[in-house]
């Protein structure tokens, strides 16, 4: 189902979180709010959970106006970062409980429960209590409590932050393959970049209770509105160079580095730009020719990443195929990818 | 158990054992003493019992002269601290939920307020209520003393549930109230099972005050058909020129036998008001 947030506005008492926020994700549609901590992304979930009662605006599933309604008639499943299971009911009841609240049929409930924690793989449990489980069992137990009724819309509120780092990676794709199963619309709220853009169809990344861009992650990676969204996505991050433009050049002051810049950024003489180069875009193979001294390095197994510092100070990031020549203190010559770079204006603006 | 006596394992018990026991001595020896001297009579100046009786014990089968029959006034003890637990149990889960979660006005004053009620000896208060129950009626009742009873024991019994609500995380009533359970369904059936072992300390709590309670069922409700243990037990040795000091020990052992089984039986829950933790 659709899930249209119209000029939402959400304060608690005068700060203002959310200002005039509009928001669509479209029916079927894993969508992740991304941002740094108290940028408003959870306020948000809560307020499309009924939670928060919005201070302006309107909120919509489908065609319904939900604005007014409480959340017990919203229908919608959350799953918490905490996974709030019930400690003193077994799986088999905590997942059961929105369809007793219902007042469901006893029979009837414990067939949906058998459906459902087969769905999600957990139907060896169905006995235990919650203290009895791992963290990523809890995790299952929480989504399929929240989808036993099928609700129209899915949260899921940093879902992934209290489990180790493999099973992050194993209840990611799991998360994604019971979303893609169930076709249910679900909002995802996550501080990592990595979830949203491993996860999600389309990524709405905010920033002090404004959304900065809304894309594909692809589209979000390639192609940042700012600096700030190329800076939050990708892993190792972004590095950027500050300097000025200089004869149809990007330059930095004190240092001989000049990268041309296309011609369709048009900016005159002498105005500061960031540059932003991404690790993969900085290696032997580039087409300018940069010096400097690896300052840092580290192996990733597959991967090197160095920090080479550049001759007048700055610093770039290099992620390369393992290679065993480089030393921390060595002085290299690389290159720039003309292709990869973006170009900022001084305020963060992509040019 | 088991688990105790594996950590003690790294030191010898056994001089702990014999300093508590030590210490202990003199209370043990005095209630064995107190038993057998209800059940023994005793010479005159002697500390040796002589003789087997259970004449100190005939007030269980018959009516002392002038008193009320002992299984009636067992009666109004067991109804009177019962209705204590009931009410604080009832009023204390739900107030300390009020505070402890709802957005009601005037929060702080509230739990200030009941701050300072419980600080407040009851004792001072004693004769204004004496003139309140009087004046509706609910002197020398049952009811009467029971309300004040509970009204008194309450400050402690919600700071206590609050403190236990307090611990209940909000994800487990959030989780409820969008799984589409009613506010009211929520607290019965997902939080009040989280601070199941406060109320059961609350209620273990209240039960023993309430079977110990004196002073306010002495000057309550002191008549015959109301009294309780405490009180019958006072009236034994309240006329100086003929006391029964056999009858009156034997009493006393009645009277704390139920204490003792209560006891034996919840003593681990009562621990639970100084740990407020909601391990359930």
């Amino acid at each position: 189902m659709r899930v249209l947030l119209d000029n939402f506005s959400k304060s608690f008492g005068t700060t203002k979180v959310i200002e005039n926020m509009t928001l669509e994700v479209g029916h079927g549609e894993m969508l992740a709010l991304l941002g740094p901590s108290g940028c408003g992304k959870s306020t948000t979930l809560f307020a499309i959970c009924g939670i928060h009662r919005p201070t302006g605006g309107r909120i919509l599933f489908g065609d319904r106006d939900v604005t007014d309604l409480p959340s017990q008639a919203r229908n919608i499943g959350v799953v918490f970062q905490s996974y709030a299971l019930y400690p003193h009911m077994t799986v088999a009841e905590n997942i059961g409980f929105p369809l007793k609240v219902k007042g469901m049929p006893g029979e009837d409930i414990r067939k949906e429960v058998d459906r459902i924690s087969g769905l999600v793989h957990i139907g060896n449990l169905l006995g235990r209590r919650p203290a009895e489980l791992s963290g990523g069992q809890q995790q299952r137990v929480a989504l399929a409590r929240a989808l036993v009724r099928k609700p129209d819309v899915l949260l899921l509120d940093e879902p992934l932050a209290n489990l180790d780092a493999k099973l992050r990676l194993e209840m990611r794709s799991e998360i994604r393959r019971i979303q893609r199963e169930t076709g249910i619309t679900a909002i995802l709220v996550t501080h990592d970049q990595v979830e949203a853009m491993s996860m999600c169809d389309r990524i709405a990344i905010m920033k002090e209770g404004e959304i900065v861009q809304i894309a594909t992650p692809a589209e979000m990676y390639n192609d940042p509105r700012t600096a700030f969204v190329a800076g939050f996505l990708g892993n190792p991050p972004i590095t950027f160079l500050r300097g000025v433009m200089a004869n149809g050049a990007f330059a930095i002051p004190d240092s001989e580095i000049r990268v041309p810049l296309p011609v369709s950024i048009a900016a005159s003489e002498g105005t500061k730009l960031m540059l932003g180069v991404r690790p993969e875009h900085f290696t032997p193979a580039g087409d300018i020719a940069v010096s400097g001294k690896v300052t840092f390095a580290e192996t990733q197994g597959r991967e090197n990443l160095y920090d080479v510092s550049l001759d007048g100070g700055p610093l770039l990031r290099s992620i390369q195929p393992v290679r065993h020549d480089v030393n921390i203190g060595d002085a290299v010559t690389w290159a720039i990818d003309s292709k990869g770079v973006l170009v900022f204006a001084d305020d963060g603006r992509r040019l | 158990m088991a688990e105790k006596s594996q950590v003690s394992a790294n030191y010898s018990t056994w001089p702990v054992i014999l300093a508590l026991s030590i210490v202990s001595a003199p209370l043990v020896l005095m209630y064995a003493y107190l038993f057998l001297d209800t059940i023994t009579d005793t010479a005159v100046g002697s500390l040796i019992p002589d003789s087997f009786t259970l004449r100190h014990w005939r007030f269980l089968w018959e009516t002392l002269p002038g008193k009320p029959n002992i299984w009636l006034v067992t009666l109004n003890t067991l109804i009177f601290t019962t209705s204590v637990t009931a009410v604080i149990v009832l009023v204390s889960s739900m107030a300390g939920y009020v505070l402890s979660r709802l957005n009601v006005p005037a929060r702080g004053f509230f739990l200030a307020g009941v701050m300072v009620l419980h600080a407040f000896p009851s004792v001072t208060l004693i004769i204004a209520i004496f003139i309140v129950l009087q004046m509706i009626g609910l002197y020398n009742s049952l009811i009467g003393v029971i309300l004040v009873k509970a009204a008194i024991d309450l400050p402690l019994g919600i700071w206590l549930m609050k403190g236990f609500y307090d611990t209940v995380p909000w994800e487990i009533e959030m989780a409820g109230v969008v799984d589409g359970a009613s506010r009211f369904r929520v607290w019965r059936s997902l939080v009040l099972p989280q601070v199941r072992p406060g109320i059961m300390a609350l209620g273990l709590f209240s039960f023993l005050s309430g079977w110990s309670e004196f002073i306010l069922p002495q000057v309550l409700a002191p008549g015959g058909k109301v009294q309780v243990l405490s009180v019958y037990l006072s009236s034994l040795i309240a006329d100086d020129n003929n006391f029964d000091f056999g009858t009156f020990k034997a009493v006393g052992v009645f009277y704390i036998v139920p204490v003792l089984i209560v006891y034996a039986l919840f003593h681990k829950y009562l621990m639970n008001i100084y740990g407020g933790g909601s391990k359930g």
